[in-house]
């Protein structure tokens, strides 16, 4: 359940950018990579739940996963790899290695204008 | 309807923690190592073979991450080893504000070397950086041989892989194939340093325990 601790994260940097702009939040575009334990839907119940009587109560999170991307030391060209088929995309060779995942990423806010 | 662009890592707070850890460590000259696994992997007994045999060698601390009670921090005490406990009362990881703290609490300056044993959990502790020179996952052979494939983030961010009970694999009383578990965690780390290991008997700890020797020297 580390979600929580992303959610309280996540919070108080929507908060903080929110109350610059001096506007309600209403959404919010978070990125992670393949290796990252996030699971969506017990995020956003975990956001939903802090979020309660605070400005962002109600946002939308619009969670993307980045395809984790790998290098063929056969072939030498990247691709996106999928772990449970772990091979190359190009060449079907096994013999590959991982590139840097990408991080857990707040993206965009949306912010209510009226 | 306004849309603004941030790009800000959401576990920055975390990371902030994570990196006075790091400049801590750096400026002490003190390998730190995160040990993380599932419950009953035999972290803890890892522990205190490894500081036995390095006992006139190595000085030891640990920082035992539990979810409640201090029966590993005893189990290390008893060693005569330095430990602080932190009790994270449900949370399925350590921080790096936690390990922070324990840093001030133990005697670092007479360390040569400290093990954070994470809360027990394949999944959680590998997204929470600690500020550590490295994690080290311990898999035992009763888990199954799948782990590595099943559990990817964990094995692709680790400097070693300790393959624990192997005694066990004597005599057929688990099917583990140590080969496939090798090769599915070199697949998804070419650098993990891989020793099978029995913390119960004492197999394989040489080879461990040199690692250890020889990464103290290169902090």
């Amino acid at each position: 359940m580390h979600e929580m601790m992303v959610a309280q994260s996540l919070l108080a940097a929507i908060s903080d950018e929110a109350a610059k702009h001096n506007a309600k939040p209403i959404a919010a575009k978070i990125s992670c990579g393949g290796l990252s334990a996030v699971n969506d839907e017990i995020l956003c119940f975990a956001f939903e739940a802090i979020a309660k009587d605070t400005p962002c109560e109600g946002m939308k999170l619009l969670i993307e996963h980045k395809p984790l991307r790998a290098k063929c030391r056969d072939c030498s060209r990247d691709f996106d790899v999928d772990l449970s088929m772990p091979k190359c995309a190009e060449c079907d060779s096994e013999n590959f290695e991982l590139l840097a995942d990408a991080p857990l990423l707040l993206e965009e806010i949306e912010l209510q204008t009226d | 309807m306004k849309k603004i662009d941030i790009v800000k890592k959401i576990l920055d707070a975390n990371e902030k923690y994570a990196f006075e850890n790091v400049l801590f460590l750096a400026e002490h000259k003190k390998l730190c190592l995160n040990m993380i696994s599932s419950p009953g992997s035999g972290k803890t007994t890892i522990l205190t073979r490894t500081i036995n045999d390095l006992k006139g060698e190595l000085k030891i601390g640990v920082i035992e991450g539990d979810i409640q009670t201090d029966i590993d921090a005893e189990r290390i005490r008893r060693t005569k080893a330095p430990v602080v406990q932190i009790n994270t009362d449900g949370a399925c990881h350590l921080s790096a504000a936690q390990v922070s703290a324990a840093l001030r609490e133990l005697p670092v300056k007479d360390l040569d070397l400290i093990f954070v044993e994470n809360v027990g959990n394949l999944v959680c502790p590998s997204d929470f950086d600690l500020g550590e020179n490295g994690k080290i996952v311990v898999l035992s052979v009763a888990e199954g041989d799948d782990k590595p494939i099943k559990y990817p983030g964990i094995f692709a961010k680790s400097k070693v892989l300790l393959i624990n009970k192997i005694d066990l694999l004597e005599g057929g009383l688990v099917d583990f194939d140590i080969e496939r578990a090798k090769t599915d965690a070199r697949r998804l780390n070419k650098d993990i340093e891989i020793f099978p290991v029995s913390a119960r008997t004492g197999e394989g700890m040489t080879d461990w325990c040199d690692w250890l020797r020889q990464s103290v020297k290169t902090v």
